[in-house]
């Protein structure tokens, strides 16, 4: 006995038969997809027609997020752009300084113990104009218990007088480029960069390591990813500990656990022959819902915080070239072992300068030890031109690009990181693509919010905050953004040949949508409702997640 | 209250010997209780025979130091080193091969409970240009040494004497003017030059080890006299008196007594505690140390009169 859905229409993303209305499930697996005549042959069957007024597609796969995404939504959210949570509520976007005090105000008043920190997250005080958020305007949510509001870039921290006292900052005399300074000589409570935020940061709750190991953040995301579609999601990248690995284990082990998470262990504290020979240890522990194995490596910084490491001319305005965080001998080193082991490595690159870095190096690598099908991934790789994208093509590498930041921030790098002509090249998906390279596209949750079909979106249109259609000739179509939420996402982290098309034989994984992305206009692909999903067979509706 | 506790940055890129100089100061630590923070320990940062126990994060050192990673939150670490019991005598932070020092230097300003004492930056005698030519890491070494008080021309053992004076010209070219520049090799650095003199009457330079290439010379005085303290520390960094390392116990102008100390180009002074101790009590007193060169007793006797002394 098995299940056959009914849906209105069904997107198989299989290429020999790119549309059905019924898919058959047994097992957790798809039988087949087809009409109910075709799928009739394989015995005594169910006819499920919840999903008749729907569209299913292939289950969505985040090849770039972090399970943190669910943990963040325990402090209090002051983004300019509405966002929503676990909960399924929408928090409105705050278009004002005032509007950012109220709503912390209200979640102060919800704390009980005087001393404990208020957090906030997401703020973009760039749409207030020129003003800026510091102690004054957080000390009108209270002079008494420290307040940390982390920036939308994770750049700055702004912070009220109470956490600068705490910090020992507080005091004339301080001299740090990321700290700037009011009329009276004191800290005016923005900091910027690690450094100066890292004084502060740890009496306002940011604390990066306890977010990444937390049960309940883990379930909070997976609740994410099912209103939004996705029954796949990377977690780029954890320390993985022992303990969080049993953890994991045991919470997407849950029978009602609804997405499958692909955490990479990230480059540290290890010598690099411990971290591939950690990663080669855990991949033999992975189940169904948590793949693990794979290797996070960091070339170098972003964009926006001028940490990343750019090709002559450098900065628009003149700023020092950014950060490396790793060096060429450690990145060959690094490719060398994890090809002889056959451990799979995304590497951050942001800069153009970081990308070229990590092709010499796998360039490098791949002399001694030539490897069929790598699939070694560089991540945002938000820089790319197209020479670059033709090195990636020969040397078997996948590129993940980063469209929601071109959404997000490509005002800014237009008129300040970059200039208009490398803006405009930015998460080049169109120049990725004509050269071949396997492309995906992601929303670096928590950095910008979960959701492929906004990604999606944001490459088709590539259209700004501002309105700006910035690079049109980059623009892709929205088949090839599909394919790249899916079977793109899936190809990157060795896992097409089990998820990212509704076929015989794949894991039966479905985005449930309430329209069709390929009739709506390419300018409302970002609306299309998501009910919920189908993940291993199991059907989650976002309704009652 | 104790004072602000003093804080050497160790930098340079991947093999210039960072580790190595940190294991040669812990094992010549003469009664010191160093606190090396490290970045990872990818890499084991201490060596074997050194080590009484590990913990997690943790690397117990015999003679009372201690090694721990700081990861993510430099400050974290170093706010548990002020709670230690007894508390280090000088903190070590041994930055990674790419990490720019300058930046955590600038990060220490921030620290009302920590004084920056210098930035020590080794450079491997026969790689360093090489390196600094090096079209990805080139501007990073660069900006290494332009950070530095002190550039460690290690591994100099491996190099001809012009290879060798070519290559500090190069260095002392690339670094900020006043920067002191020293050979040596096995990254063994006098204790005293690092870390500065200990306090007390014995403002001596330790002996040096076998492996010391560089000619030290020392010179002191007593300052009979009150000087402007912040104007002598100043002059005791000006790249004309071509210092290492000077430290002083002097009495200011302004009435109470201070520790100045200056390491190449960088200077502080910190007030003292009034209680007449054995460390900062007795007579006023000035040390100086070159290498390569004898000390310019003039321009000392100048520095010192300019300051009012």
């Amino acid at each position: 006995m098995f299940t056959i859905y009914e849906a209105r229409k069904i997107l198989t993303m299989n290429p020999s038969r790119p549309l059905a209305t019924h898919v058959a499930v047994r097992d957790g697996r798809i039988l087949g997809a087809g009409t109910a005549e075709e799928l009739s042959g394989w015995g005594a069957s169910t006819l499920d027609r919840r999903f008749a007024d729907k569209v299913l597609m292939p289950g969505l796969v985040e090849g770039h997020s972090h399970v943190s995404e669910g943990a963040f939504w325990k402090a209090t959210y002051c983004g300019f752009f509405d966002r929503m949570d676990p909960d399924g509520r929408v928090w409105t976007g705050l278009p004002t300084v005032d509007a950012v005090v109220a709503r912390l105000a209200e979640a102060e008043a919800r704390l009980d113990d005087p001393a404990q920190a208020l957090t906030g997250w997401s703020l973009d005080p760039i749409y207030f104009g020129d003003r800026r958020i510091g102690r004054a305007e957080l000390d009108r949510v209270s002079t008494t218990r420290p307040i940390g509001v982390m920036h939308a870039s994770g750049h700055i921290l702004s912070v009220n007088t109470r956490a600068l006292e705490l910090a020992g900052l507080l005091r004339a005399g301080v001299n740090h480029p990321g700290v700037p300074l009011g009329d009276d000589g004191l800290p005016t409570g923005e900091l910027k960069g690690p450094e100066a935020m890292m004084p502060a940061g740890r009496h306002v709750g940011f604390d990066r390591e306890k977010q990444a190991g937390d049960e309940h953040g883990l379930r909070q995301f997976a609740r994410i990813c099912v209103r939004r579609g996705v029954t796949t999601a990377t977690d780029l990248a954890g320390l993985l500990p022992d303990a969080a690995i049993d953890m994991m284990l045991r919470v997407t082990g849950e029978a009602g656990f609804p997405a499958r998470i692909v955490p990479f262990r990230r480059n540290y504290g290890l010598t690099i022959a411990e971290l591939v020979a950690r990663a080669v240890e855990l991949k033999a522990l992975s189940s169904d819902r948590l793949r693990l194995g794979g290797v996070k490596l960091f070339a170098d910084g972003s964009i926006q915080g001028f940490s990343a490491r750019l090709k002559w001319p450098g900065y628009y305005r003149g700023q020092p070239n950014g950060l490396w965080y790793i060096t060429p001998e450690q990145l060959t080193e690094a490719f060398e072992r994890a090809l002889a082991a056959g451990i799979l490595v995304h590497t951050h690159t942001n800069g153009d300068e970081a990308t070229e870095l990590a092709l010499d190096c796998l360039e490098q690598a791949l002399g001694p030890q030539p490897a069929r099908d790598h699939r070694f991934t560089l991540q945002h790789c938000q820089l790319g031109d197209p020479a670059q994208f033709r090195r990636m093509k020969a040397l078997g590498m996948c590129v993940n690009l980063f469209p929601n930041h071109h959404f997000y921030w490509g005002d800014q790098h237009y008129e300040s990181t970059l200039g208009p002509e490398r803006a405009t090249r930015m998460n080049a998906c169109a120049s990725a693509l004509a050269a071949g390279v396997p492309m995906a596209i992601h929303s670096d949750a928590p950095v910008t919010p979960l959701g492929p079909l906004f990604t999606a979106w944001a490459a088709v249109n590539r259209r700004t905050a501002s309105g700006r259609i910035l690079g049109p000739a980059e623009r892709i179509g929205v088949a090839d953004a599909l394919h790249a939420i899916t079977t793109g996402a899936a190809y990157t982290l060795k896992l097409d040949g089990e998820i990212g098309m509704i076929a015989c034989g794949r894991r039966a994984d479905f985005a449930v949508l309430e329209d069709d992305p390929t009739e709506v206009p390419p300018e409302a692909l970002k609306d299309v409702g998501v009910w919920g999903t189908v993940q291993g067979g199991r059907v989650f509706c976002a309704a009652d997640i | 209250m104790p004072g602000p506790l003093p804080v050497t940055i160790v930098g340079g890129y991947l093999g210039a010997g960072k580790t190595t100089l940190v294991n040669h100061l812990l094992r010549h630590a003469d009664g010191r209780r160093l606190a090396v923070l490290v970045n990872d320990f990818g890499e084991l940062p201490i060596d074997v025979d050194l080590i009484e126990h590990r913990g997690a994060g943790v690397i117990g050192i015999a003679g009372g130091c201690v090694c721990c990673t700081y990861g993510s939150d430099l400050m974290a670490a170093l706010d548990a080193l002020l709670a230690m019991t007894p508390r280090p005598d000088h903190v070590l932070i041994e930055t990674s091969g790419v990490a720019l020092p300058g930046a955590v230097a600038a990060g220490m300003q921030l620290l009302s409970s920590f004084r920056l004492d210098a930035v020590i930056v080794l450079a491997d005698a026969e790689t360093a240009r090489a390196h600094a030519a090096d079209r990805y890491m080139g501007d990073t070494i660069t900006r290494q040494f332009a950070a530095a008080d002190l550039v460690a021309l290690n591994k100099a053992d491996l190099v001809d004497d012009a290879l060798l004076a070519d290559t500090a010209a190069w260095v002392a070219a690339t670094a900020a003017p006043g920067t002191a520049i020293v050979p040596c090799r096995h990254a063994a650095l006098p204790v005293d030059v690092v870390l500065g003199p200990p306090s007390g009457a014995r403002l001596v330079l330790a002996p040096t080890g076998r492996h010391d290439l560089a000619a030290w010379d020392r010179w002191q005085a007593e300052l009979p006299c009150p000087v402007d303290a912040d104007r002598l520390a100043a002059a005791l960094a000006d790249a004309g008196l071509g210092l290492v390392r000077a430290k002083g116990i002097v009495d200011d102008r302004s009435g109470g007594r201070c520790l100045i100390q200056v390491v190449g180009r960088r200077w502080s002074v910190t007030p003292l505690p009034s209680e007449d101790g054995p460390a900062t009590g007795g007579p006023a007193r000035l040390v100086a140390i070159t290498a390569g060169r004898p000390v310019p007793r003039e321009g000392m006797r100048r520095a010192i009169a300019a300051a009012g002394g």
